[in-house]
């Protein structure tokens, strides 16, 4: 940046409860001017009720699956029966005669899981591939009734060369077991736990050790060390569980593709779709309006909409293809398993000397069982060592969940940690302010504690009768995430109406609203005063819906773009009110003097417009103070986001029942834009990780290879009976670093929660549960009232 | 031959079900949604979830699970929640159907939608409209529920995104906005 270029902005920094400063910081020209903290504001910062909830409440709101074009076909999709087999043939005759069936597709090239490197999947002498999951695509047809595909899929005759698999974490990983890849893979890291690594060895299903992350001498760490602790983890495999099924509707047309689709990233599947036909970006638009939930699962394009795609243009009609709950649960991505070995070294006042992590876990057939950064980065700690692996099964291939790798993670460190401070005689708050050294987390844990009431908790198994009650916490770390490739565009019209564009898409959290608020804000108008248009590619390109990035990718740029046309709008009209247009600033739907001396209506200042609208379009800068990555698209700003969950539960030792019965949230987002659909999200993660703790669970039969609870009955979700009393509060944490200086919440919210869960369980029993979920089975197991189970299935 | 003789209340359904097989074909019925009464010529296999979406339309009612699991396709059959999924649509008769599109009266939102908006009960909102009539029957029984009543009215509802706290919130809020 050349000074001609930017100029200097003192912004406001610090966290509101504990004391503001500023901070002068050179930005580019076009910025707006800095936003001061939120109580000083109109509209941000607010909880504007979503601008999408009348629709919502009432029925209309346009989900994926509920559109319909004028001859749409139907798909179904052919899945292997079998959990690893050779195709040998497939006979599509009897389904092509089938009555209405219009298009039918052989899936050859999948994606979405760990490729071979040699030999690939089509080995000579067969006329197909090896499917390797029960589940896995073969086919997909496209008739005119769902029954007719249906039945023509069924009409499909393959001829399976079954070979031998293993769904069992543990026996996959013996040198003897069944292969699930003959030979060394590649790939992308779907499940997003730790880096895919390019060429890291393979033993049988094996790939590892990825040692990438580590730091410092553990060695030196541990003979440095007073206390030692250790323990072994393990956590389950978690379907993401969307309520609206995978599914979008294609429609080829010579013109050009447009696909309807319920996705987490609009501009990331036409990007996908663009590469996998061969078409210009400009040819290809993909809408979606209201989403129904994606949690990771829903950000790439998977096989589902390849086909969808293949057999709209075969068949020269739109196509809908939605999966039906079981093909949800077996192929629509997962949260791996785990197994964590931890070692972690302290001196006798708390210091750190070392961490030390072994683990491996499975995505099936996919990569990135790994657990993200959380140990790596929350505690203060020189010495760090992490050594991962993937073990390959025969089973769906796992995909980011939210906060991937770090869930799972934190319920193992946070619980060593509360081990730790036990050995050392401290109070598990205590350490932790003595290793953790964000300022953030240690006032986190301050409100926390004081609204929790952190000084009832007793020592473990205090209660005398068969119910136990607890008290736990844990901590939370994640990413402020940003993608600077994020676009939007704010109109100004003749009549005084406004629009925000982008392609970004709520998918639930309210993205659209609080990108009203920001324009009205910057405007001086009511957020019912913005026309907000999302969800679709013909708008510029906006975020995904991921890794907690989208009000930090989307809300600068809106603000910016906001600011830009009001210039040039204030440029047009301050002359008419012999106003100096420098020194103008909109407020309460007027455009006025600095002293309110002079002013102007807004629509009377858009009604001088020489055209019918002018607009502006701004994307994504760089965080002020730099980011402290930044790879392609895609950076990390300087200070992570965190939180710290406390957890009351009540364990009946009599039937292994764990309650959740309350839970108190401090989190951070920066700067929050919207507390009551922030309050909604934090909820949502701490019922999910409720969920994850207690409930939820992907059982495969290790003598089919079939997973035995592939629908919503036996698959247990947390529902109302299960849930606690919630309450959240956010800090104010003012860094300076961009136009609104706001970041994401989704995914810190759901870290924090089993660890803390998991804490308070301890405390309440005196057994501690290293293995999730924990279920009344594995509560009574801990507490030596029934057999330990034998091994995971 | 075997002595397939069945109780009396039995025997009589029994003949009855056979004079009155219909299908697999189409066949003609009229179902009472939202007080319109409608004329559908659909198979008897059809269910009443399916009527309501991909004959009538109205999409507002959604499936989760098409089995009984979710509760996100509810609807009311006389009043009373039921789920759609679960119910063959030639089965309803002459019973009254009411779907989400139906709750509000015109453009006034029913108490339990308005006070799903003020506390933002709604993140993805695909759970939203099976949820939202199970509370506006549970008010319509009963005006004052506490919170326990509310938690079992909604039981059966699967909230992936974990909208509950502010579900429960909306609802004590609409029963004491009823109150006054
Ligand atoms: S769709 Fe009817 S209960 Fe799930
Ligand atoms: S709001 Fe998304 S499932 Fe309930």
């Amino acid at each position: 940046m050349t000074s001609a270029d930017t100029r200097l902005q003192k912004y406001p920094v610090g966290i509101d409860s504990v004391s503001m400063a500023e901070i002068e910081r050179r930005v580019p020209a076009g910025e707006a001017p800095p936003l001061p903290p939120n109580p000083q504001l109109a509209v941000i910062g607010k909880s504007i009720p979503r601008i999408n909830g009348r629709a919502k409440v009432t029925g209309a709101a346009p989900f994926t699956v509920d559109v319909k074009l004028p001859g749409m076909l139907y798909a179904r999709l052919l899945r292997s029966p079998l959990p690893h087999a050779r195709v040998m043939s497939i006979d599509i005759g009897a389904a092509e005669r089938h009555p209405g069936v219009r298009a039918i597709h052989v899936i050859n090239d999948v994606v979405g899981r760990a490729v071979e490197t040699t030999g690939q999947n089509t080995p000579a002498g067969t006329s197909g591939r090896r499917v390797l999951y029960v589940g896995d695509p073969i086919a997909a047809v496209a008739a005119v009734t769902p029954e007719a595909a249906q039945a023509a899929v069924d009409l499909i005759k393959v001829d399976y060369q079954p070979l031998a698999f293993v769904v069992d974490l543990e026996d996959a990983r013996k040198p003897d077991a069944p292969r699930v890849f003959a030979h060394p893979v590649h790939g992308e890291s779907f499940a997003g736990g730790n880096p895919a690594g390019t060429a890291l060895p393979q033993q049988g299903n094996v790939r590892g050790p990825n040692k990438s992350g580590s730091r410092g001498d553990a060695a030196a760490g541990f003979a440095d060390a007073d206390v030692v602790i250790e323990g072994e983890f393990r956590t389950q495999v978690q379907t993401h569980c969307c309520l609206e099924p995978h599914g979008l509707v294609a429609d080829w047309r010579k013109d050009g593709l447009t696909v309807y689709m319920s996705t987490q990233f609009t501009a990331g599947i036409r990007a996908e779709l663009a590469a996998a036909f061969g078409l210009p970006l400009s040819r290809v638009r993909v809408i979606v309006d209201a989403m129904g939930g994606g949690f990771g699962s829903k950000s790439s394009a998977g096989n589902y909409a390849r086909a969808a795609v293949t057999l709209s243009r075969q068949a020269n009609a739109p196509v809908r293809l939605v999966l039906d709950r079981h093909e949800e649960q077996i192929d629509s991505g997962n949260r791996p398993a785990t197994v964590q070995r931890l070692r972690v070294g302290a001196r006798r006042n708390g210091t750190l000397t070392a961490i030390a992590i072994d683990t491996y876990g499975t995505s099936g057939v996919g990569l990135g069982a790994g657990i993200g950064n959380f140990a790596q980065a929350i505690y203060d700690c020189a010495n760090f060592e992490l050594v991962q692996s993937d073990v390959f099964i025969n089973a769906g291939p796992g995909c980011a969940m939210r906060a991937p790798g770090n869930v799972p993670g934190a319920f193992a460190l946070e619980q060593t940690i509360d081990e730790l401070a036990e050995k050392l005689g401290m109070d598990p708050l205590t350490l932790r302010g003595r290793i953790d050294l964000s300022a953030v987390r240690r006032e986190e844990r301050r409100i926390g504690a004081a609204r929790f009431g952190w000084n009832r908790r007793r020592a473990p198994g205090s209660d005398s009768g068969p119910i136990k009650r607890g008290l736990g916490m844990a901590q939370s770390l994640w990413g402020a995430n940003v993608r600077t490739n994020s676009a939007c565009e704010v109109r100004i019209f003749r009549d005084g109406s406004v629009e925000v564009l982008s392609s970004v898409q709520d998918i639930g959290t309210g993205i659209g609203t609080v990108l009203a608020q920001v324009v009205a804000e910057e405007l001086g108008l009511r957020p019912e005063d913005i026309t907000v248009r999302i969800g679709d590619t013909e708008y510029p390109a906006g975020p995904p819906s991921y890794g907690s990035l989208t009000t930090a990718s989307i809300t600068p740029p809106a603000r910016n773009a906001a600011y830009q046309v009001l210039r040039k709008l204030i440029e047009i009209a301050a002359p008419s009110f012999a106003a100096a247009a420098g020194n103008l600033a909109a407020r309460a739907g007027r455009i006025s003097t600095a002293d309110n001396s002079r002013s102007i209506g807004f629509r009377e200042a858009a009604a001088q417009l020489p055209t019918d609208q002018i607009g502006v379009v701004a994307s994504r800068s760089d965080d002020y103070a730099d980011f402290a990555r930044k790879m392609g698209d895609m950076a990390s700003a300087q200070n992570a986001l965190g939180g710290v969950q406390f957890a009351e539960v009540a364990v009946d030792t009599e039937t292994g029942i764990v309650r959740v019965e309350r839970v108190v949230a401090v989190q951070d987002c920066g700067r929050p834009m919207n507390p009551l659909q922030i309050e909604s999200q934090v909820q949502g993660g701490i019922l999910q990780g409720i969920s994850y703790a207690l409930f939820e669970e992907r059982i495969l039969d290790r003598h089919t290879g079939h997973m035995l609870n592939a629908n919503l009955e036996q698959y247990k979700i947390l529902r109302s009976r299960e849930t606690p009393a919630i309450e959240v509060h956010l800090l104010e944490n003012y860094q300076g670093m961009s136009a609104t200086d706001a970041y994401g919440i989704a995914e810190p919210s759901n870290i924090a929660t089993a660890p803390a869960i998991a804490n308070a369980v301890y405390n309440a029993i005196g057994v501690r549960l290293r293995q999730l979920p924990m279920s009344p089975a594995a509560v009574l197991a801990a507490l030596g009232r029934i057999p330990q189970r034998s091994g995971p299935t | 031959m075997l002595d397939t003789t069945l109780p009396d209340f039995l025997a009589s359904d029994a003949q009855a079900a056979e004079r009155d097989a219909v299908g697999p074909g189409p066949v003609p019925l009229t179902l009472d949604v939202n007080n319109v009464s409608h004329s559908l010529f659909i198979e008897p296999k059809t269910t009443l979830a399916e009527a309501l979406r991909d004959s009538l339309d109205l999409t507002g009612t959604k499936v989760g699970c098409d089995r009984g699991a979710c509760s996100a396709c509810t609807v009311w059959l006389d009043g009373k929640p039921i789920a759609a999924c679960m119910m063959l649509a030639i089965d309803v008769g002459s019973r009254k159907i009411t779907t989400i599109e139906g709750l509000a009266h015109g453009d006034e939102l029913h108490p339990v939608q308005s006070a799903f908006i003020a506390h933002d009960a709604v993140q993805c909102g695909f759970c939203t409209p099976g949820l939202v009539m199970s509370c506006a029957a549970l008010l319509e029984s009963n005006p004052t529920p506490t919170i326990d009543d509310i938690k079992a009215a909604t039981s059966g509802h699967l909230c992936r995104c974990g909208t509950h706290p502010h579900v429960h919130d909306a609802m004590l809020d609409a029963s004491r906005i009823r109150k006054t």
